[in-house]
């Protein structure tokens, strides 16, 4: 089992997240995570899916991925060639007692405190997995109250875009009959 | 050019601009406004009795002429009428277009009269699917919806239109280009694919070609007898496939899979190259994926990138449509061939003697009732294989596939995929509305044909003389054997009695068409005969059959195809013959 994060480029219309989540549910794919949001261009929306692929190949997803007609463009985005971030809000038990040693650990982490009350402090944090998992177990003696993390979303190295690669695409001539068929 | 008219004259203009000529379908509240213009349109509106018959209508339809299907309902029962055939020709990749009405778009969400979610109920089988509320989305919608279904795997597109979108004012334009940037069906193979495969075959001793229903969609008959003859080697055609290439030809194995023959089962286990041509593994087919044809390496050829490796690897993968695949294939198989002659000498051979030892076959009734095989068997030897066959699922299914002698692509219709119960009588309306001066066979269970038979009424008074042909064993008989083989002969809840009701012949005399029977061997050639010389009227003929009789050769579900029995506790003799 080995987990992939892909970058999946997608129309901005209504239902494209129903027709993915419905695909990974209907095959048996193991999302842990999936975010969505805009992009530089308004037609198109990107999802970063980070996938446990078990007994189904990567490839096999992808290509189920592929045909779906609002699925434009889909890339592997790889730990050494991409970076990748996950965003928590995490609340915990804080007095003036302790403060001090939560400021150490929010340091470490570059944390920062985005709202405060007698008894809790709420923490912003953002970075990749595994870090994020470091700053939670770090917090973990003064107590969590409440979490909320986001989707994982990750963008390739260096000057390449993905939607460099997608846009330039032809359109398809209707023929006058759209009978007009494919085979012959 | 544009001019101002409704949302829903719109569509009708769309449709009659996509080539439709006919479709299948009931009216409702939601899509009424269509109706109206649907009334002056050159469109011939065929009024079925239930949509899920306008559906495998559309299916039966697309299946005969190669063109979209289209069937049209209301919104809510109406559109989850279309359910069943959607996913059913989503299952075996017929192109097909379904119009729904919605309810208006303010309306949306509030749990409306009528209202279903049909756009998220269909996403799972549906190759694209709309909910358009902007009348002037409606001629792109239908164009891109035609473009779809038909191109690349076709498969069925849904077309959901609020009812306020047919009825606001818009402009009609028909559009000159289609943007899908996320739709590129890659049609032409890439043709270092081509070399290796071609090299693949000119390394093998014992290659089988595989050919599944792609081999029709793709119409790629005439290549793939081209590229049989020049190899040589066994061809099996599967459920889908039967009909893509002549059961008269010597190389012709016949139908692999769960009831396929000895020899085309025995030859995919035995090879050493599957050339799989649009085929997709399918578990009929390959039984206990993990024993299937373990020794053969894979050239998989299909249109869809998404079948490659998914049942099964392949060491050759081939994306593109088939009939140029194949076209492509020949000359780089014979430029291998030219450097270095084949010789496939003893795996054909002892294919042969295979074949010849264990031949498709049935024992009569001791008891001398009517055998359901025998019956079949005559039907397509007086009705020929010009005709077009279509059949319900289950036991009549299989021998339908296995005892009609198909020797044209498009001639053989029925539920593969999916199994639906119920195909036969409306596919059959739609096959003979594609093809009305071919006589078109419907051979039915009477299991399946209590399902849908309420579409003779549509055949009755809409000229469409189809014959039906019910293999009447009173019982849901494919279940029966399951029950009979697995479960101690314990018949839960399969035997239907329609021996004593319905009386089939009254039943076809109330839906207007001639009904007629026969439980007598000595009679079946007169009956058949008698019933292909009406042209005038639907025929329903049924047949009395006997009920325990079984579909053989078989490989139970689950269990490797090297376990294939012959009949009950009978296997083949595998010591005798030298694979």
């Amino acid at each position: 089992m080995s987990k992939h994060t892909l970058a999946v480029l997608v129309e901005n219309s209504p239902g494209v997240l129903a027709r993915v989540a419905g695909l990974f549910s209907r095959r048996a794919y193991n999302i842990d995570s999936l975010a969505v949001g805009p992009t530089e261009n308004p037609a198109i929306s990107r999802m970063t899916i980070v996938i446990n692929v078990e007994s189904h190949s990567l490839e096999q997803v992808i290509r189920q991925l592929d045909k779906l007609v609002n699925v434009i463009h889909i890339a592997e985005l790889k730990p050494s060639e991409s970076v990748q971030a996950e965003l928590i809000l995490v609340k915990i038990s804080a007095t003036s007692k302790n403060r001090f040693d939560v400021d150490a650990v929010l340091e470490t982490y570059d944390a920062v405190i985005v709202d405060e009350s007698a008894e809790t402090l709420t923490i912003e944090a953002t970075g990749d997995a595994a870090k994020i998992s470091d700053l939670l177990n770090a917090l973990e003696r003064f107590g969590i109250r409440e979490l909320a993390q986001s989707g994982l979303v990750g963008i390739e190295r260096g000057s390449r875009s993905l939607a460099e690669r997608t846009l330039s695409v032809q359109s398809i001539p209707t023929a006058k009959s759209g009978q007009a068929d494919y085979q012959n | 050019m544009s001019k101002k008219m409704s949302g829903a004259s719109s569509l009708v203009k769309s449709l009659e601009s996509a080539g439709v000529d006919v479709m299948f379908g009931i009216p409702g509240g939601a899509i009424l406004p269509a109706y109206d213009p649907i009334f002056d349109s050159s469109i011939r509106h065929i009024l079925v009795r239930h949509e899920q018959g306008a559906g495998h209508a559309a299916t039966g339809y697309a299946q005969v002429t190669g063109r979209v299907g289209v069937c049209i309902a209301t919104s809510g029962p109406g559109a989850t009428n279309l359910v069943t055939p959607l996913a059913d020709a989503a299952m075996d990749s017929v192109p097909m277009v379904a119009i729904t009405g919605q309810v208006p778009s303010n309306a949306i969400g509030t749990d409306a009269f009528q209202e279903a979610d049909i756009r998220g109920i269909t996403m799972p089988f549906t190759k694209h699917n709309y909910l358009i509320t902007d009348p002037d989305q409606i001629p792109r919608a239908i164009a891109e919806a035609f473009y779809i279904a038909s191109s690349g795997r076709p498969g069925p597109v849904l077309v959901d239109i609020a009812k306020d979108a047919l009825q606001k004012e818009t402009d009609f334009v028909w559009p000159k280009e289609l943007s899908l940037p996320g739709y590129r069906p890659q049609l032409e193979p890439v043709n270092q694919s081509i070399l290796d495969a071609a090299a693949l075959i000119a390394q093998s001793s014992k290659p089988v070609l595989y050919v599944g229903g792609g081999a029709i969609k793709a119409n790629a008959s005439k290549e793939l007898l081209q590229l049989a003859e020049l190899l040589g080697v066994p061809v099996v055609t599967t459920l889908m496939a039967r009909g893509a290439f002549p059961d008269s030809h010597p190389l012709h194995y016949g139908m692999p899979g769960m009831h396929g023959t000895v020899g085309a089962v025995t030859a995919l286990q035995k090879s050493d190259l599957l050339i799989t041509l649009g085929a997709r593994f399918d578990d009929r087919v390959t039984g206990k994926l993990s024993t299937f044809a373990v020794n053969a390496k894979v050239i998989h050829a299909d249109i869809d990138p998404a079948e490659i490796g998914k049942n099964r690897f392949a060491d050759v993968p081939v994306v593109g449509d088939l009939k140029r695949t194949i076209a492509a294939l020949i000359p780089a198989v014979k430029a291998e061939f030219a450097k270095k002659a084949p010789d496939y000498s003893a795996w054909n051979a002892s294919m042969n003697k295979l074949r010849a030892t264990y031949p498709l076959g049935y024992d009569l009734p001791k008891d001398g009732s009517l055998s359901p095989q025998y019956v079949i068997e005559r039907l397509s030897a007086i009705t020929g294989p010009e005709a077009i066959y279509v059949a319900g699922v289950g036991q009549h299914q299989m021998w339908a596939s296995q005892f009609v002698k198909y020797e044209n692509p498009r001639t053989w219709l029925n539920s593969g995929g999916l199994g639906t119960m119920g195909y036969a009588v409306p596919a059959a309306m739609g096959a003979k509305v594609g093809a009305p001066d071919t006589p078109v066979w419907a051979i039915d269970g009477d299991g399946c044909f209590q399902m849908t038979n309420q579409e003779l009424v549509t055949c009755a008074l809409n000229n469409i003389p189809i014959k039906v042909a019910i293999i009447n064993n009173e019982s849901l008989g494919m279940v029966r054997q399951w029950q009979t083989l697995f479960y101690e002969g314990r018949y839960s809840n399969t035997s239907l009695e329609s021996k004593r009701v319905p009386d089939f012949v009254k039943l076809a005399d109330a839906m207007g068409c001639i009904g007629l029977t026969c439980d007598r061997p000595e009679d079946v050639d007169s009956i058949i005969k008698k019933a292909n010389s009406i042209n005038d009227q639907p025929v329903v003929v049924d047949f009395r059959v006997f009920k325990d009789a079984m579909v053989w050769p078989m490989v139970a579900a689950g269990t490797s195809n090297d376990d294939i029995m012959i009949a009950r506790e009978m296997a083949p003799d595998w010591d005798s013959q030298e694979l």
